[in-house]
């Protein structure tokens, strides 16, 4: 009996807006010029954020930060494509996502300054707290997409992750799971090439990340992370299909890491200057403003106007946040069980 | 509600009360390694694949992780999963949810999301089984804030027990002794009851020695007293902690011995030592003794009867606390 291929894999990469600005029209997702705006502006407002967030804690004023300079569009192009009745599950590198999705900015800087009650989602959003063991989020979007589909919700899970946690089990068993029961859930990786200092490369020996989706058993792509429409276009078909019940997707974003992994790390140790300058040119904002400007939807007065409000909404929540009410720390022991338990009762008797 | 009694033994009374929760309330599921078509390796969970269907009966694949890490956006969603891991040998890939997730989402989300989930795993010595199906590593699981610890010691309270931990809006590791699976059968009321999880139980009554045991060596505890005049207490629930009962009992008799099966070093019996010495040493008349499982890694069955505690070791031990 001769050799046969019982199984072969494409695997499918998608651009929609080049980094001059210029989209193919064939692929353009439907989005009205407000939209586009919209999407703009939610770029600057986060880009604003970080820079923000970064130079609070060099001032000493909030913890370790996990920048998102350079996933912006990612981002913003994933979350702009979910409904609110949708559940996430982020990393820790998200805030683009909390922001599109409209939770509280100042309760973001809240949560980075060390008080937990800014990860206390309001009840019309549903995002878990940003998770710090990398890839152990993948059970609980798979969970979520479970009781979903059991409860025929029309709703879907989406769990962001990035390149270093395809190397985890958690991923793998999730997928896995999520492949077996077609579950209503869609997999946002960032690849940023960089899990703090080892290499896109040193993380897996497969030629994408996209192509792991196949091996459970459902469609894996690759869309430019920093094209905010490619991966806008991909999340929205992903979770459309998954509300309709025609099962996961996998999307690897491929976007780089601008920043260092944290404030806590020192990028210049482990990777060149020169790779860091080739990928400014494939910067996510400025190929959107030229798309813009080339549809009349872009002048340097909007610019202005943008930046300004942005840094308004920011100063704002800064203040919002440094000005609430320390908490008592009897609340350390509130939230541990639905109900105190006599030893911590006596325990609290310290404060 | 129906009391009719029937005499079941604790794969029996388990089941029921996973039957009745589900019957009662929609939102539980059942998920983990064939626990579906082949009803669990024990049965324990026989028959409610075709009463309830596949989508609340759910055979998994072999990934503890995800299986506990499922139930946790399950039980985020609204739903309340009990989840099931084959043998407690093999909840360890589950410890990165259990501690990482499981136990701290209240407190991390200051009660926006919880976590009401169950894992249910049978334990312990018993069955003359392969390595890493006779562990007794409760202890890792009390030492977490945010979970709850449940050991049943007989058919009764381990239906109680369940239903209540499946009501419990908190993560619940539900420990099932394998050796009691079918070593006892006793009236066990159909419909509803509960047995609380904040409370110890007095077995018997006595006055000269407190006997602490719970699961697995409360019967051999019970075997091992019968010459004494001696209280035991089941803890039925190791966290949290119901200290009061122990006081009670401690100051009533003023000698402590404390039986299980796990490992001595940092087992649950340390724990209880130390506070029985820091709230109730000077009710003491003897030194406090632990009988319990060696510090060895835990031996195949050719030797697993030397590493349980047994009525006669026990029973020596409580003659050494008579003595004072």
């Amino acid at each position: 009996m001769p050799e046969r291929i019982i199984e072969s894999f494409n695997i499918k990469r998608l651009d929609i807006l080049d980094e001059n600005g210029n989209e193919d029209e064939s692929l353009m997702p439907s989005l009205s010029d407000s939209e586009i705006k919209r999407i703009y502006e939610l770029l600057i407002l986060s880009r604003t954020f970080d820079h923000h967030a970064l130079s609070l804690q060099r001032e000493g004023r909030m913890g370790t930060y996990a920048s998102i300079l350079g996933q912006e569009a990612s981002q913003i192009g994933s979350a702009f494509a979910i409904e609110r009745s949708d559940w996430i599950f982020p990393s820790f590198r998200e805030m683009g996502v909390y922001i599109t999705m409209g939770y509280p900015i100042h309760m973001l800087f809240q949560y980075w300054s060390g008080d937990e009650r800014g990860m206390k989602c309001p009840d019309d959003l549903n995002i878990f707290p940003l998770c710090v063991p990398v890839g152990t989020q993948v059970p609980h979007a798979v969970g979520a997409a479970m009781a979903v589909k059991y409860k025929k919700d029309k709703a879907a899970a989406i769990c962001y992750f990035g390149d270093g946690g395809t190397s985890k089990g958690d991923f793998h068993e999730g997928f896995n799971m999520a492949g077996v029961f077609k579950l209503p859930v869609v997999f946002i990786c960032q690849n940023n090439q960089w899990a703090i200092s080892v290499p896109r490369e040193k993380q897996t020996a497969s030629k994408t990340l996209a192509q792991k989706a196949f091996a459970y058993g459902f469609e894996g792509i690759q869309v430019d992370g920093n094209d905010v429409f490619a991966v806008y276009k991909a999340t929205k078909e992903a979770l459309d299909k998954a509300r309709d019940g025609n099962g996961p997707t996998f999307i690897e974003c491929f976007t780089y890491r601008m920043s260092d992994h944290t404030t806590a790390d020192d990028a210049t140790r482990y990777r060149s200057k020169e790779e860091v300058e080739a990928w400014k040119a494939r910067d996510p904002v400025p190929r959107l403003k030229l798309f813009m400007e080339g549809n009349g939807l872009w002048t340097g007065q909007y610019q202005k106007e943008v930046e300004e409000k942005s840094r308004d909404m920011i100063d704002e929540a800064v203040k919002m946040a440094e000005s609430i009410e320390p908490q008592n720390p009897k609340d350390m022991f509130a939230y541990t069980y639905g109900k105190l338990t006599s030893r911590q009762l006596r325990q609290m008797r310290d404060f | 509600m129906s009391q009719n009694s029937k005499k079941l033994n604790m794969v029996q009374a388990i089941n029921l009360a996973l039957k009745e929760e589900m019957q009662r309330d929609s939102s539980v599921v059942i998920l983990g390694e064939d626990v579906g078509r082949d009803g669990g390796v024990f049965r324990v969970t026989e028959d409610l694949l075709e009463l309830f269907g596949d989508e609340r009966v759910i055979d998994t694949p072999l990934a503890e992780s995800v299986i506990v890490g499922a139930a946790i956006g399950m039980a985020a969603y609204g739903l309340k999963p009990v989840a099931e891991i084959q043998f407690m040998g093999f909840i360890y890939p589950t410890i990165d949810q259990i501690f990482s997730h499981a136990s701290r989402i209240r407190n991390r989300t200051r009660g926006r999301f919880t976590c009401p989930m169950v894992v249910r795993t049978p334990y312990g010595v018993g069955i003359k089984a392969p390595d890493l199906h006779s562990e007794s590593t409760e202890a890792l699981f009390c030492h977490m804030p945010g979970v709850k610890v449940v050991v049943p010691s007989s058919p009764y309270n381990a239906k109680g027990l369940l239903i209540s931990s499946i009501r419990d809006p908190d993560p619940v590791i539900f420990l099932e002794s394998t050796r009691l699976y079918r070593l006892i059968k006793e009236d066990v009321p159909e419909g509803e009851y509960t047995v609380p999880l904040d409370k110890a139980r007095i077995v018997q009554e006595g006055k000269d020695v407190t006997v602490i045991a719970w699961g697995s060596m409360l019967h051999r505890t019970l075997q091992a007293v019968e010459e004494f005049d001696a209280e035991v207490i089941d803890l039925m629930t190791l966290s949290p902690l119901d200290e009061e009962t122990i006081f009670k009992s401690v100051k009533k008799t003023g000698r402590v011995v404390i039986v299980h099966e796990a490992p001595k070093t940092c087992g649950f019996g340390a724990e209880l030592s130390a506070t029985i010495a820091e709230d109730a040493m000077l009710y003491l008349k003897a030194p406090l003794i632990r009988v319990t499982g060696y510090d060895i890694v835990m031996p195949l069955p050719k030797l697993e009867d030397y590493y349980m505690p047994t009525v006669e070791r026990i029973k020596k031990r409580i003659e050494e606390a008579m003595k004072y």
